[in-house]
């Protein structure tokens, strides 16, 4: 065990390694207008001095040397666009509570519907119509299939323009301190993981069914709704267990997509404008976040599922999965 | 999943396989024979005794056989076809403006946001006076182009890396580490990445999307490669001195079809939306490159205008239409082309 987990830290730690000097190299060919504010006002000379001031002129191995020095410090850099001289640092932390109080709230609604959904779906199957079987696949095959910006865009649309919408009284745009405008974003975050989750746990759940130490059970007279509980989603959970790890640490991050079409004042829309505006820094130091919380989260994952699963064995041969 | 409007389809012909079964009992046992007859010891018959198991099983035909059986997904095939021809016929036809010629008036004011059906154009024009609907065909060719080239790569890559890593025991380590690592790399991250740093523009994006796509693939082969490897049919090949290129394409390969199909089928909606994602983060096609990314970018900014809200209604409309198909036809073609489905 103690193994395994070390030989899994030391290649996580590789992996980041690798992004990061890749990310590093990737943005030191991007133009160097991403640096500066007004570049087009500004001189030659006061550029090269700015160059030099940032380290931009050094060799680049130098550099990157110095971009790791800077990290283990804990210090992402300062913004040259976006907010002029302030610290990401301090910009980070003032966006991630946003993205992670919206994150939270949205994987806790999707585990509440998604796992019951995956539930209901895996008992229907046996039922005599698979009614609740049908229609959420219809469900699933929808989410699964239209790409998200689809949904997403329809969801705001639905909910801020349609009639019924306007009657409630959701807006377009999140606000501050308004609930109201909390729900279409939840909505839009939460309906892909529903799918997601009850996808999984009803294959997993099927499957399982299937097997004999259930049918044994099912022979001895066990009911079924104690077979259900304690038997088969107990172990169909099991492999969903490894995404939770991930999903909650990527809520640091929001998303993209709903934080921008929302206007949430989270990461997720903090990066798209740092890419919009070109703020070469700012889009490093995310990416960076980024990168660090999903494989911290990958890690994780695998860690606690080895712990959950005790049927896991440490001798076999990684990667043959 | 993937069992859509299949169940139906399975229990019918377990069905009809029993019938046969009884049909079958009762020849054989048929009262034709009398008592003595069915109790005497049978001649030696040199033509019964060369008679060997045959069937006129073909994997093809039952495959295409099972698929044709889903009307689901015939529909959608059937849709997805009709589209496919279109968007390469539709500038040949008569009376088709430029997806990029920006239409004026007499007064030479641009005819912005004419609405559809008005003035000729199909669809409308769009707020700077291009017509909606032959950019809407364009941004659809762009769109499939994208979709088929990366599933294309993907499984050629994939395809490639799976075999050699599956089947030469050498290299198994070398690329199991090299899976480990490159798939901690986050897909989006990489999107984004690469289209921040390199021009925007088509090849941009499927090089972006090409470059950790074939992961999934390749170790999925890698791993059925593992179990089948070493069967009897397998080990009689290479006994028999057969070249490993031969084994791989006639043993191994064949074998995988309906998971290759599978994969390629979901891959063209999944690059289909990356390309809308990234191009709505500001990072993907120039506006110049009609896409379905761009006009669905487009029509949302308009959103907020009842009687603007078409511009961003049809690219929505015929996204979904595409995806959708290629995910429900990808799964039913691979449940189709699953032997196990072809009770017969």
């Amino acid at each position: 065990m103690a193994k395994y987990i070390i030989k899994r830290v030391l290649r996580s730690l590789l992996t980041m390694f690798i992004i990061i000097t890749i990310l590093f190299c990737l943005l030191r060919m991007m133009p160097i207008e991403g640096y500066f504010e007004n570049y087009d006002k500004m001189t030659e000379t006061q550029i090269q001095a700015k160059l030099n001031v940032l380290g931009l002129n050094d060799p680049l191995p130098k550099q990157l040397w110095n971009f790791y020095k800077q990290l283990l410090q804990g210090d992402l850099g300062t913004s040259n666009v976006y907010r002029v001289g302030v610290s990401i640092n301090e910009i980070v932390a003032e966006k991630m509570p946003v993205s992670l109080r919206m994150g939270l709230m949205s994987l806790c609604i999707s585990l509440c519907l998604g796992l019951p959904l995956g539930i209901l779906m895996a008992r229907s199957t046996r039922s005599r119509f698979q009614i609740g079987d049908r229609l959420g696949t219809v469900f699933i095959v929808i989410v699964q299939a239209l790409p998200s910006a689809v949904y997403h865009i329809l969801i705001q649309f639905l909910g801020s323009q349609s009639s019924v919408g306007k009657a409630i009284g959701f807006k377009m745009l999140f606000e501050e301190g308004e609930p109201i405008t909390y729900v279409l974003p939840l909505i839009s975050l939460s309906i892909g993981s529903i799918a997601y989750y009850a996808m999984w746990l009803r294959r997993y759940m099927v499957d399982e069914a299937n097997k004999d130490y259930i049918r044994l059970a099912r022979a001895k007279g066990v009911p079924s709704a104690k077979i259900s509980r304690s038997h088969v989603f107990r172990n169909a959970f099991v492999p969903l267990v490894q995404y939770i790890p991930n999903s909650i640490l990527l809520t640091l991050m929001g998303s993209l997509y709903v934080e921008s079409l929302y206007s949430i004042p989270g990461m997720g829309g903090l990066l798209v404008t740092a890419i919009k505006r070109q703020d070469n820094t700012l889009v490093q130091a995310l990416v960076l976040i980024y990168a660090v919380l999903s494989i911290l989260g990958l890690l994780l994952g695998d860690i606690l599922m080895a712990i959950v699963d005790p049927r896991i064995s440490f001798s076999k041969k990684e990667g043959s999965r | 999943m993937g069992k859509f409007g299949f169940k139906s389809y399975r229990r019918q012909m377990e069905e009809s396989l029993g019938d046969k079964l009884t049909e079958q009992l009762k020849q054989e046992l048929s009262p034709e024979m009398s008592e003595e007859e069915l109790f005497t010891f049978a001649d030696f018959d040199t033509e019964n005794a060369e008679r060997g198991g045959y069937s006129d099983y073909s994997y093809w035909g039952s495959t295409l056989r099972a698929f044709f059986q889903n009307k689901v997904a015939v529909f959608f095939l059937i849709v997805i076809l009709a589209m496919l021809a279109f968007t390469f016929i539709q500038p040949y036809l008569p009376g088709q403006k430029d997806p990029l010629t920006i239409h004026n008036n007499e007064w030479g004011l641009p005819l912005n946001n004419v609405k559809p059906g008005e003035q000729g154009f199909i669809l409308g024009t769009n707020s700077i006076g291009q017509d909606l609907w032959s950019r809407i065909w364009a941004g659809t060719r762009t769109s499939l182009f994208i979709g088929f080239s990366v599933a294309l790569v993907e499984a050629v890559v994939g395809i490639l890396v799976g075999v050699l890593w599956g089947y030469v025991r050498k290299l198994d380590f070398f690329f199991t580490e090299l899976y480990n690592i490159l798939d901690n790399i986050p897909q989006t991250l990489l999107l984004i990445l690469i289209s921040y740093v390199l021009k925007p523009g088509v090849s941009t994006i499927i090089f972006a999307l090409c470059l950790t796509g074939w992961l999934g693939m390749a170790r999925f082969i890698r791993n059925q490669i593992i179990i089948i490897r070493d069967r009897d049919y397998n080990l009689a090949s290479r006994c028999l001195g057969i070249p490993t290129r031969r084994i791989v394409f006639k043993n191994l390969l064949p074998y995988l079809v309906s998971v290759i199909t599978m994969r390629m089928a979901l891959a063209i909606p999944s690059a289909i939306g990356n390309e809308v994602f990234v191009t709505y983060i500001g990072i993907g096609l120039p506006l110049d490159t009609p896409s379905l990314g761009n006009l669905i970018n487009t029509g949302r900014s308009l959103m907020t205008m009842a009687s603007l809200r078409y511009q961003l209604f049809f690219p929505v409309v015929v996204l979904a239409i595409i995806t959708i198909s290629f995910y429900i036809i990808g799964n039913a073609f691979a449940d189709a082309a699953d032997p196990k489905n072809h009770v017969k």
